[in-house]
């Protein structure tokens, strides 16, 4: 067992990209740096809207900002010592090796089923070693029952794996917040653990 | 012939020795657009879902992507 300062000086010598910077990446980025990660490599192309307050770590005075300058002052604000390193851009297969190839681990953090498959293909075919953390169903409220983890190998996939995102199905800030947070319980247990090993080897 | 594999960590059984992971789909009926497949930990891609042979004993996962974040 590691008390909260051995925690934070393993974790400050670590670094984890978050591919998305909406509900999940957003939420999930300042679990990670409250508790204490040294580095965030986060990459979104997107803008801050009005609709997105409804569950994403942003405020109403920062409409029309760009999220990842939006997340960068939301996150200093926790913690003015923690290194980000923020693109805005969208990630796609031509730039995810140049932005997260020096990760610890990475998050998974898309709205758009078809952005998550092709992270996480790209992911197990070019950097297998690095654990993948990605996300799948989280619209809506109840049935909690439903959330789990599914492992194989480095890749871990939270969420309910079926409630989808619709019209009549919006997300909503606890589930979410729920998940997004069980992607940042997941990558601290992986990252301690990444250094338990290290030092066994030693 | 019966197999038995671990599909998305649950016991499954199947009366065949053998099957692809397209007819597993099927049996389950998996219509999933957005998905990632594992057999044994390693990727299976699309292209492979008809050609990849699942055999007793097997650790299958079969994962639904839907979009949310």
């Amino acid at each position: 067992m590691l008390n909260f300062n051995q925690i934070k000086t393993i974790l400050s010598k670590k670094v984890v990209g978050i591919a998305g910077a909406g509900g999940l990446g957003s939420n999930c980025a300042a679990s990670l740096v409250r508790s204490g990660l040294g580095k965030l490599i986060i990459a979104d192309f997107d803008v801050v809207s009005q609709p997105n307050l409804n569950r994403q770590f942003y405020f109403h005075d920062q409409i029309g900002m760009n999220k990842t300058d939006a997340l960068r002052d939301n996150l200093l604000r926790i913690n003015p010592m923690c290194l980000l390193q923020i693109h805005n851009t969208r990630v796609t297969e031509e730039n995810i090796s140049l932005l997260f190839s020096v990760c610890d681990l990475v998050i998974e953090a898309f709205d758009d089923a078809a952005q998550k498959q092709m992270l996480i293909e790209y992911m197990l075919t070019n950097h297998p070693n690095i654990p993948l953390i990605a996300a799948s169903g989280m619209a809506g409220c109840g049935n909690l029952e439903q959330i789990s983890l599914i492992q194989s190998g480095n890749l871990i996939i939270c969420g309910d794996g079926s409630s989808e995102v619709s019209y009549d199905n919006p997300p909503m800030a606890p589930k979410v917040g729920i998940v997004s947070n069980m992607q940042a319980d997941v990558a601290l247990q992986i990252l301690l653990s990444q250094n338990e090993n290290e030092n066994n080897t030693k | 012939m019966r197999m038995k594999i671990t599909l998305n960590n649950r016991q499954e059984e199947f009366n065949s020795e053998t099957l692809t992971i397209s007819q597993i789909m099927e049996i389950k009926s998996f219509h999933f657009k957005m998905l990632v497949v594992r057999l044994n930990d390693t990727l299976i891609k699309r292209e492979e879902y008809s050609s990849a042979q699942v055999k007793d004993g097997d650790d299958l996962k079969i994962i639904h992507l839907v979009s949310g974040g």
